[in-house]
């Protein structure tokens, strides 16, 4: 390792520093360069992307391509629970006529966007504070010193309280608290998964805090807030990603069983693929596509988010480089 | 090693008093609690104001919590709302039903996981190796309460072949001595209880082991792959020794220390996994219990089966902790 | 090699050996199977009882097993609402109606050989009027707060005077029991399962009433935890909780017609989906609330499922808080806005009628003369306009994770009146909350429009209406109509009961005309049989009594 004489260019030469210590040993090219191609090498990874991004595509441009309005009871008299008469699919109906008498073309549809919704935002939330508190407890346990250290014990006592709980139950307990609404399934699962974001954030952090270029910047007199925020950080956030794609679709799967233990969205007008799963269950014997079609809809996006991740994954890791 | 259990175990209070306040402060905030359930469409302002002022629950959340508090240290956790018998005696009787429930599914996960993740590891590259990958893959996408249901339905209700509810069918004479049918049946004797008992467990057992079984087998998959490429691995087969010595003295042994720790990890998911699937088999465990406590606002049995998880969980993590330093003489507990 | 191997059968050896050790180290304490294979009846229901005392219970659950045990002074005619003679074979009322002179059957005696006479009765009616401390709780005295009031000694303010005088015991066969006032009530209320006879001895033998509060909970005696002894067909053997099941047995000294089947269970199956697949499979025999989506194919399948007479309401409240509800045009609107005989046939089962009044039809004082408000989304846009309230906005809660026999789906009800009145151009702001939650919400000022129901308890209008509308202001509605008030307290008071029946027909016309709420729908709840299952004669009060049950192959 080269020494650094302190100096204005310090800053720079600890950049360099940084990076020399992503890069790979035998050939030139940074980490993400390596992780993409090998991406587009990798039959899993090329599978789950098209997935997300015709998921991604149905939910965004979907609403305005749907037939029929997904909250609309046109269809209310053709249908009877107690006749067990359920229009099945034909030239109005592109997938027939649910319990209700609404399209359900157009519900499964809708939902995707709003399936989507849910994933993102409780991951998003999930990885957000997560993330900051992963941060704050890396760096000030690998940096801090003893006070550092104490504070770390603080927050990671906090997330052990979160994990005490069987996720289920956590989630349940949230919801059951804030009351049924769909603001209230994004945080109840987005909590679940604050604790997994921290300690991998946490966990990335203090390792780096004891890599070769850390050592030399903190002798150099590099300030700290610069150290975590421009180096270290960065050089963690590649395991942080894939666990963001694979808690997309552990999301949406959590979110579906809240719904099936009755705590999803109460607007039961708005259509999401967990409710819809949920409140097919009781006609499973006379229509059994209600909750095929959301549960396919559902294991299929799911499926797509961890095969990316999982991809992803394999390419980040350096063991794995030859 | 003494002193690490010492200092988890003492670390262990603050995480539950932590976890008591919260839950506490929470469920009492609810409106119209224990008191409006019992009481049904029966319910006006008048009867629920004199329960309230009758059980103390008008007091100042303060006072209510330093009650509780006082009775959890004596192992007291108060009634149950929804069955008026205490709480612990409630846990007693529904904890063998989960504990069948997921040692079941472990046991499956494990058994069958193992064995397969060790196969696909072998057959690298090749079919049987994508085949798991993706079969694993798939388990873990599909909710587990969807693959309850089609189980039953498919197992159940169209070939008759298993039962679709319960623990026992109904009206079976038994004998209960633990509480667990299968070690009843077995102890007593009563070789058709015994039975029932099984067949009524191998859909949610199965049910719940989907997701474990799907992460043991690509984490041992992973795990022996990476052995497999290790040095000793090809000098012990350079050295002459059998298939079978090599993956009993090295490999296995070896690739067996991500396992474990993931077992301490998945119990919090299998218990989770639990709720759902004993309300869709209808089993009468901790679990659905639970659930049913949360629609019911039952605060005391809610508060003291939460608390009682909280502290099997973290014991669990604790042993998957310690058992893990005693595998690999490498691993130093700090 | 050869040691590891060694030491492999070592350990197979040992586990065997302990295997072997366990199994038959706990004695098997049950006696011979049942011989004949149609002699046990198990009936799956919705939820698990709350006590075997009837005294203490508040909920079906514990009513319907209670049913089995117990009987009480007056019962229904099987399968219908007329008040016949239970433990009672006359009931004489006084002139001033305040007395009332009940003959009892001979020769009747409890599940442990003692008699039932009138001091049994007697003894009954003054321990629940005796009742102190913790046996106040409305929760644990429900049924007596509600009909009679407060008791001998008041510990809490809020408690009414009690009506209940004295019960005196003129000879073995004839108990008199004397009220302070006339109660709409009566005689009906003497059918109510929560005033069922028990021994006394049994009673006394117990410690019946050591019910107790230690903080926040209250604990029952062992009594009303596991046992009952009561006149009825049934004794009570069992329960067994962990399994969910209670077990029955047949009474042979019963005095009416004795059971046909050897033992009865009530087993638990809380969903409704798994409850179908139990009767499906044959693990159960029948099973009560059976969701409307199941009828249809149930039917298919073979399974008997009678219709019960709906002995209940739906309706829909309004908030008179609220000054837009608060005027009788908006309200007048909102009736011909919905269209209650789309959602009758598309979203209850067959059986279920439109409501056009807040009771059913098979209780006496019903009036096919009320104002009905017909389905006419124009004259309601209209309606609206003139008291410009055309497109205002309105919260409206339903409940979570809850059927009632009156409402077996509250978010497809809810949906359907929620998108009927989104027609008319109002706006809807959903609020949904979790059963107890709601049930607490209702009666506050919160909410602007809920649906809520009742289920009859006997044959009686001020069974509902008073429930309803009983009070000068009744919370949740929040209205002051003292001619409606001073209605109801009037015929409260009557003691002649075919005078009360007009009066109700008369009552039923002028709530209607005031219209506070909308009245949806009368909605029967189903109860399923398997095919070889016959006897039961379903009844509009939910309460089947099996001992004329049995299989026939």
């Amino acid at each position: 390792m080269s020494v650094i004489v302190p100096g204005p260019r310090a800053a720079e030469k600890i950049d360099r520093l940084a990076e020399l210590a992503a890069l790979s040993e035998e050939r030139g090219g940074s980490l993400w360069q390596e992780a993409f191609a090998r991406l587009r090498r990798n039959p899993m990874a090329i599978i789950g992307a098209v997935i997300i991004l015709l998921f991604v595509i149905l939910a965004i441009v979907g609403p305005f391509l749907v037939p029929y309005s997904p909250t609309a009871q046109t269809w209310r008299d053709e249908v009877s629970i107690a006749r067990e008469a359920f229009p099945g699919p034909r030239a109005e109906n592109l997938l027939g006529v649910d319990a209700l008498g609404r399209d359900f073309f157009s519900r499964l549809v809708i939902g995707a966007r709003q399936t989507l919704l849910v994933g993102v935002v409780a991951t998003l939330l999930g990885f957000a504070v997560g993330a900051l508190l992963g941060a704050v407890a890396g760096g000030a346990a690998g940096l801090g010193g003893r006070r550092g250290a104490w504070i770390d014990n603080i927050l990671m006592r906090f997330t052990d309280v979160l994990l005490a709980l069987p996720s289920l139950l956590l989630a349940l307990s949230i919801a059951a608290v804030l009351g049924r609404s769909l603001t209230t399934l994004m945080i109840a699962v987005g909590v679940v998964q604050i604790p997994v974001f921290a300690r991998l954030l946490r966990g990335s952090m203090i390792a780096q805090a004891h890599s070769d270029y850390v050592l030399a910047g903190t002798a150099l007199g590099v300030r700290k807030p610069k150290l975590v925020l421009g180096h270290i950080v960065p050089n963690s956030l590649g395991p942080v990603i894939v666990q963001a794609t694979l808690t997309l679709a552990t999301a949406i799967i959590e979110a579906a069983a809240l719904s099936f233990l009755g705590l999803g969205n109460p607007d039961p007008s708005t259509p999401e693929w967990g409710v819809m799963l949920a409140d097919a269950q009781q006609f499973l014997g006379v229509r059994p596509d209600w909750a095929f079609y959301p549960a396919a809809g559902i294991i299929i996006t799911a499926l797509g988010f961890t095969l990316f991740g999982e991809a992803l994954r394999e390419a980040l890791d350096p063991k794995l480089r030859k | 090693m003494f002193r690490f259990i010492v200092r988890r175990l003492l670390q262990l209070i603050p995480t539950l008093f932590g976890l008591s306040v919260l839950l506490f402060a929470w469920l009492h905030s609810l409106p119209g609690g224990p008191e409006t359930a019992l009481l049904g469409e029966r319910a006006t302002p008048e009867k629920v104001a004199q329960i309230r002022s009758m059980l103390g629950l008008d007091q100042p959340l303060h006072i209510q919590y330093g009650r509780f508090m006082r009775q959890v240290l004596q192992l007291d956790f108060g009634n149950s709302i929804q069955t008026g018998r205490p709480v612990t005696d409630e846990f007693i009787e529904r904890f063998p039903a989960t504990i069948e429930l997921t040692l079941a599914a472990m046991i499956l996960a494990i058994g069958l996981g193992i064995p397969l993740g060790y196969i696909a590891a072998k057959h690298h590259g090749r079919f049987l190796d994508t085949a798991a990958v993706g079969a694993s893959l798939f388990g873990i996408c599909i909710p587990v309460f969807f693959l309850a249901v089609l189980l039953k339905v498919v197992f159940a209700l169209n070939l008759h072949l298993l039962p679709t509810q319960g623990r026992l069918t109904a009206g079976l004479d038994h004998t209960r001595v633990t509480g667990f049918y299968l070690l009843d049946g077995f102890m007593t004797r009563e070789w058709d209880v015994l039975s029932d008992a099984l067949l009524h467990l191998i859909l949610p057992a199965v049910a719940l082991a989907s997701i474990p079984l799907a992460i043991i087998v690509r984490i041992t998959r992973a795990s022996v792959l990476e052995v497999l490429g290790e040095d000793y691995v090809r000098t012990a087969e350079a050295k002459g020794l059998t298939e079978r010595i090599v993956r009993r003295r090295h490999v296995l042994r070896n690739a067996m220390l991500p396992v474990v720790t993931i077992i301490g990890l998945l119990t919090g998911g299998l218990l989770s996994g639990a709720v759902l699937t004993e309300s869709v088999f209808a089993l009468n465990g901790v679990g659905s219990f639970v659930k049913d406590a949360i629609f019911y606002s039952d605060y005391p049995g809610l508060m003291g089966f939460i608390l009682i998880f909280g502290l099997i969980y973290v014991l669990v993590n604790l042993a998957c902790d310690v058992s893990y330093s005693l595998i690999d003489p490498r691993v130093r507990v700090r | 090699m050869r040691a590891t191997r060694f030491r492999a059968v070592l350990a197979i050896g040992a586990v065997i050996a302990v295997a072997a050790g366990i199994a038959g180290c706990a004695e098997s304490k049950r006696d011979e199977p049942a011989k004949a294979k149609n002699d046990k009846l198990v009936f799956g229901t919705a939820g698990e009882p709350k006590v075997t005392d009837p005294a203490f219970a508040t909920d079906g659950e514990s009513f319907r097993i209670a049913r089995q045990v117990y009987e009480t002074l007056l019962t229904h005619e099987e399968g219908g609402t007329a008040i016949v003679g239970g433990l009672a074979e006359k009931w004489e009322n006084s002139t001033d109606g305040k007395a009332w002179t009940f003959t009892l059957r001979k020769n009747v005696k409890f599940h442990d050989g003692t008699d039932f006479n009138a001091e049994a009765v007697c003894y009954n009616f003054d321990r629940w009027y005796n009742w102190k401390g913790a046996l106040q709780n409305p929760a644990v005295s429900g049924y007596w707060q509600d009909t009679f009031g407060g008791f001998a000694t008041n510990e809490n303010a809020d408690l009414p005077k009690s009506n209940y005088n004295k019960c005196t015991v003129k000879d073995p066969s004839t108990a008199v029991l004397e009220f302070n006032n006339v109660s709409s009530l009566l005689p009906g209320a003497f059918t109510l399962t929560a005033f069922s006879i028990s021994s006394p001895t049994a009673l006394k033998a117990n410690n019946a009433d050591n019910v107790s509060i230690s903080g926040d909970k209250v604990t029952y005696p062992e009594y009303a935890l596991t046992k009952g002894v009561g006149t009825g067909p049934f004794k009570l053997m069992n329960w067994d909780r962990t399994n969910k099941e209670t077990v029955l047995e047949r009474y042979d000294g019963y005095w009416g017609s004795k059971a046909k089947v050897k033992t009865l269970i009530f087993k638990t199956v809380a969903d409704n989906t798994a409850r179908r697949q139990a009767l499906e499979n044959g693990e159960i025999n029948g099973y009560d609330l059976v969701a409307p989506a199941d009828v249809p194919r149930l039917k298919q399948a073979g399974f008997n499922v009678p219709t019960r007479e709906a002995f209940n309401v739906l309706y829909l409240a309004l908030g008179h808080d609220n000054p837009l509800l608060a005027k009788k045009e908006v309200r007048q609107a909102i009736a011909h806005a919905i269209n209650r005989e789309s959602i009758v046939k598309s979203k209850l089962p067959e059986g279920a009628e439109v409501a056009t009044q807040f009771m059913p039809e098979s209780l006496e004082g019903w009036s096919p003369d009320v104002p009905k408000y017909e389905y006419n989304p124009d004259k309601a846009k209209t309606l609206l306009q003139a008291a410009g309230a055309a497109g205002a906005s309105l919260k409206f809660y339903y409940p979570t994770e809850v059927s009632r026999p009156y409402m077996p789906d509250p978010k497809s009800i809810f949906e359907s009146i929620k998108a009927d009145l989104e027609a008319v151009g109002l706006k809807i702001e959903v609020v949904a909350q979790v059963w107890a939650t709601y049930l607490d919400t209702i009666d506050q000022p919160t909410p602007d429009m809920w649906i809520i129901g009742w289920t009859g308890d006997f044959n009686e209008a001020y069974n509902f209406l008073g429930t309803f509308f009983g009070k000068p202001k009744p919370e949740g509605w929040l209205f002051q109509n003292p001619t409606l008030y001073a209605a109801l307290q009037a015929v409260d008071a009557e003691p002649d009961r075919a005078k009360r029946v007009e009066m109700y027909k008369e009552l039923n016309k002028q709530i209607m005309e005031f219209l506070p709420g909308l009245p949806i729908s009368h909605s029967p709840p189903s109860i399923a049989f398997s095919k070889n299952l016959t006897g039961i004669k379903p009844s509009p009060l939910t309460a089947e009594v099996f001992n004329n049950a049995e299989f026939t192959s």
